[in-house]
């Protein structure tokens, strides 16, 4: 109740005003997740049921995104796709959020560690995100579980590195000197301090990282190491698709502009909110 | 300067070092024992036994690290498990037809990028400069697969200008070459166009608004003579770091790209070895390809001082 009184509390009008991005945004990520967690009530059927005599059809009135090479419904599935993809989407952000805030916090404090551990960062950040990924799922059974492991280890060290640069510039400040000089100790200055000036550009961090788990999702899938086969993910529905491009391209077609605009809409609300907070960056 | 280039290389050693060390240590990320993993489902104790030998994984943990250390320094990558050539081998056939589609990318994304976002900031709030930004936001959310297969669908398939898939090498021909090329070039090079062509706005409306700028115009020099000579010039330090650090972003869309294409590149090479469970060639595609990584950035620290003498380490 308390956050629907926020919610009514925000000036919605003047926020479209100034922000009309972000609102489209939250807007075309609501109805995405409606999608998703409702998907068996918006005229659905069993993402799984195959129908032999109607492999490879065409969109029509009944099959609104055709039908894919076992006659199993295209729009059945990519509505249940959203579900992986925002699943893997926040489960990555809140995770590796979480864990790139507690190291960051500790190794931006504490000058000895960071030299040191900078340099670590610069190695793990010198090995391109998406081939990490793929090389840990190869050693990982298919799973979602795993693919979100795999997609949070690349993260880490960049979000370390936002949230070090912050507490760099915020461990000079006044309010923390004035702290340490009341003889407060180190943890409850990083508590209570450091981390409330760190929310906002953690929350704009984190839209673009919950983006590109959910682009890093779909390219795993796709190249047959990420979400196991059997579960319609965008990537695995666009797997299936690729050998009937010339023949079915809607197989192809609609997961992806899902994808494309679940991406479009999450990096909208964060270059909203990056303005909002007045992140720089 | 010289001096300063050396330090600068002295400098990757321990970035390099810690590429190699993470690079073996993603053997052991699971609890269970490599050798067992790699072998698969169907694999016999002799198998595993093999693999095992193979690897080194007999070999206390301590001296697993060092030897491996030890040929990573000699350029020794080791042998593949699935065909058993050197790694090195493999990667040297595969990596010409990468080069040659990052290069045409870059090529491409510089080429549009940095114009537009010229363009846009000089126009600021116009349409123009909404279309620019409405493309560097959405280019920047597009899956690149999916890209590739929406420009092969309009061009190959449909319009019949291109070649579905496929690839020809430079020695088969330079017209069937660059017809192959096209397609993937471009699907590769739209994520990262997107992101050139923003840093180059933000980073020429910091500039635009200097006094000297306003002189320039002022004194009646040519738009273009302006924008190119005085303030793209002053820009462009951000616009070379965002080059640098997007070349990550443009290697792992290679490999989504060459799935697409069907190009036998490095990331087809990654993606079959991945299958395999491959894990020698796994491994020396990370190397290899980070030690790239480094370099770049390496040579854009240096361009830095080409471009701005103001900045001496």
């Amino acid at each position: 109740m308390a956050l629907l009184s926020a919610l009514r509390r925000v000036a919605w009008r003047r926020l479209l005003r100034r922000q009309p991005t972000l609102v489209i945004g939250l807007a075309v990520l609501l109805l995405i997740l409606a999608g998703g967690v409702l998907a068996p009530v918006w005229w659905t059927g069993d993402p799984q049921q195959m129908r032999t005599a109607q492999r490879l059809q065409p969109p029509s009135a009944v099959r609104w995104f055709g039908s894919d090479h076992f006659g199993r419904d295209v729009y059945t599935r990519t509505l249940y796709g959203a579900r992986v993809s925002l699943v893997v989407g926040a489960a990555v952000a809140l995770v590796s959020l979480a864990l790139g805030t507690m190291l960051g916090l500790v190794i931006g404090f504490y000058r000895r560690l960071d030299a040191v551990m900078m340099r670590v960062m610069d190695g793990l950040m010198a090995i391109p995100a998406i081939l990490l990924a793929l090389a840990l799922m190869a050693m990982l059974r298919a799973s979602v579980r795993n693919v979100i492991i795999a997609l949070v280890i690349p993260e880490i060290p960049r979000v370390i590195r936002v949230v070090r640069a912050s507490v760099l510039s915020l461990r000079e400040h006044t309010m923390v000197e004035a702290a340490r000089a009341l003889g407060v100790g180190t943890p409850r200055i990083l508590v209570l301090y450091i981390l409330p000036a760190l929310v906002a550009p953690l929350v704009v961090q984190a839209t673009y990282v919950c983006a590109s788990a959910i682009l890093f999702e779909a390219y795993l899938s796709f190249l047959g190491a990420g979400t196991p086969p059997h579960i319609p993910s965008w990537g695995n529905i666009m797997a299936e698709g690729k050998t009937y491009v010339q023949l079915a391209f809607w197989i192809i077609l609609f997961p992806g502009l899902f994808l494309a605009l679940t991406v479009l809409a999450i990096n909208l609300v964060g270059d909203g909110l990056r303005d909002l907070l007045k992140v720089r960056g | 300067m010289l001096a300063e280039v050396l330090r600068r290389l002295l400098a990757t050693i321990p970035v390099m070092g810690v590429v190699a060390l993470a690079v073996f240590a993603l053997l052991h990320v699971t609890p269970g024992d490599p050798a067992v993993i790699i072998a698969g489902d169907y694999a016999t104790t002799d198998d595993i036994a093999r693999i095992r030998t193979r690897l080194g994984l007999d070999q206390p943990f301590h001296t697993q690290v060092a030897i491996w250390l030890g040929r990573v320094v000699r350029g020794d990558l080791g042998t593949s498990i699935f065909s058993g050539l050197p790694v090195s081998t493999l990667i040297g056939q595969r990596a010409a037809t990468t080069i040659w589609l990052t290069l045409f990318a870059m090529l491409i994304s510089v080429g549009v990028g940095v114009p537009i976002g010229v363009v846009a900031a000089w126009r600021k709030g116009s349409w123009l400069d909404r279309a620019v930004m409405v493309f560097a936001v959405s280019g920047f959310s597009m899956p690149t697969f999916w890209l590739g297969f929406i420009l092969v669908y309009v061009f190959a398939i449909t319009a019949g200008w291109l070649p579905v898939q496929g690839y020809t090498p430079l020695a088969g021909g330079v017209s069937s070459f660059l017809s192959h090329l096209i397609l993937p070039a471009l699907t590769l090079s739209v994520v990262y166009m997107a992101l050139i062509a923003r840093m180059t706005r933000a980073s020429m409306l910091g500039v635009l608004d200097e006094d000297y700028i306003r002189t320039a115009f002022a004194k009646g020099l040519a738009p273009s003579g302006v924008l190119v000579r005085h303030a793209l010039k002053n820009a462009s330090l951000p616009i070379v770091t965002i080059i640098g650090i997007g070349f990550a972003l443009l290697i792992g869309g290679a490999v989504v790209t060459e799935s697409v294409f069907a190009l036998p590149g490095l990331g087809r090479l990654t993606v079959d070895a991945i299958v395999r469970r491959d894990y020698p060639v796994i491994q020396g595609v990370l190397l290899v390809v980070s030690g790239v990584y480094v370099m770049i950035n390496l040579i854009v620290d240096v361009l830095y001082v080409v471009l701005d003498p103001r900045i001496r380490y």
